[in-house]
């Protein structure tokens, strides 16, 4: 299933902060398979649709460090933020793999495609919070890379 | 040696890309894609991480990062000085471009007119000549409105103070 719809419903990442909410509900394919005002024909994957997929993605067993490097250019490769049970599951992979920089990459990662919008690193890490303990895995932050 | 090595960690793949056979350069270089030599050090780091990450201090973390990674986000996208030596650059040549056009206007005429740039002036520029521009601008009423002529008195002769 291929992404159709333009890129700016493509904000799957759903901000808590009231301002950015109304960005999100004025899209006319939020969660509408079917809905009349997409750009081509064929089904348009929902945003469940799309973050099931990529859960998906890193959670097989045995996921190779190719796989894990592939699926992450690939997904930060996209015009959007990713949800934090799919970086949820991608440092479960790293974990699989004993590759702790690319754990810390990832967030990295996520931290410069958030670009301007400075609460959305914040609200990621406060919910990988318990796989950052749970599994050992330090930000940027409390290593001092993310300073020069 | 080294060829050989890379051959053998990542296969003909990466090599093929390249300009050279041997993958020292290129668009993909070997060490941009395999693990560097690592150091025994470096190695028995690996075999920790291999356990629980808690276990590991900042900075063995920071070691395990440095390995994989050349260069933090940070520093990878860090500016450089450089637009302040082009904005100076830019600044010194048309100053030096001031020089010249100077240099021409002083001898514009030289009394040789070896270094003559630029050419005698028309005679309409002629002192006489102007005044009879002058004189024909305001009878023509050129500007009666708000320009030219409009500053003129025409029963006083003169120009408006």
């Amino acid at each position: 299933v291929s992404i159709q719809c333009g890129n700016m419903f493509r904000a799957v990442f759903r901000l808590s902060a009231t301002g950015a909410r109304s960005l999100t509900r004025s899209r006319p394919c939020y969660s509408a398979p079917l809905a009349s005002r997409c750009y081509s024909h064929g089904k348009v994957e929902t945003d469940e649709e799309f973050d099931s997929r990529w859960v998906t993605y890193f959670s097989k067993p045995d996921l190779d460090a190719w796989e894990l490097r592939k699926g992450m250019n690939t997904l930060i490769g996209y015009d959007l933020v990713p949800e934090p049970k799919i970086l949820d599951s991608a440092l479960r992979a790293c974990r699989r793999l004993n590759d702790l920089a690319s754990a810390i990459r990832i967030l990295e990662a996520v931290k410069d495609k958030a670009g301007p919008h400075k609460d959305i690193y914040p609200y990621l890490i406060q919910e990988l919070k318990p796989t950052l303990t749970e599994l050992g895995i330090s930000t940027p932050e409390e290593l001092g890379i993310d300073k020069l | 040696m080294l060829a050989t090595r890379a051959l053998s960690l990542i296969g003909k793949r990466a090599i093929s890309t390249s300009v050279c056979v041997r993958g020292g350069h290129g668009v993909a270089k070997v060490e941009d894609y395999a693990l560097p030599n690592l150091s025994a050090e470096q190695k028995s780091l690996k075999e920790k991480e291999k356990g629980s990450w808690v276990a590991l201090s900042n900075e063995e973390k920071i070691a395990l990062y440095r390995i994989s990674f050349k260069q933090s986000f940070a520093e990878m996208n860090q500016g450089s000085g450089e637009w302040k030596s082009v904005v100076g650059g830019v600044f010194f040549f048309i100053g030096f471009t001031g020089l010249v056009v100077l240099w021409q206007r002083k001898y514009e005429c030289s009394i040789e007119h070896i270094f003559c740039v630029y050419g005698p002036v028309p005679h309409t520029f002629e002192g006489d000549y102007k005044e009879k521009e002058l004189q024909r601008m305001l009878d023509m009423r050129m500007g009666p409105v708000q320009g030219f002529s409009a500053h003129w008195d025409y029963e006083n002769k003169q120009w408006k103070k």
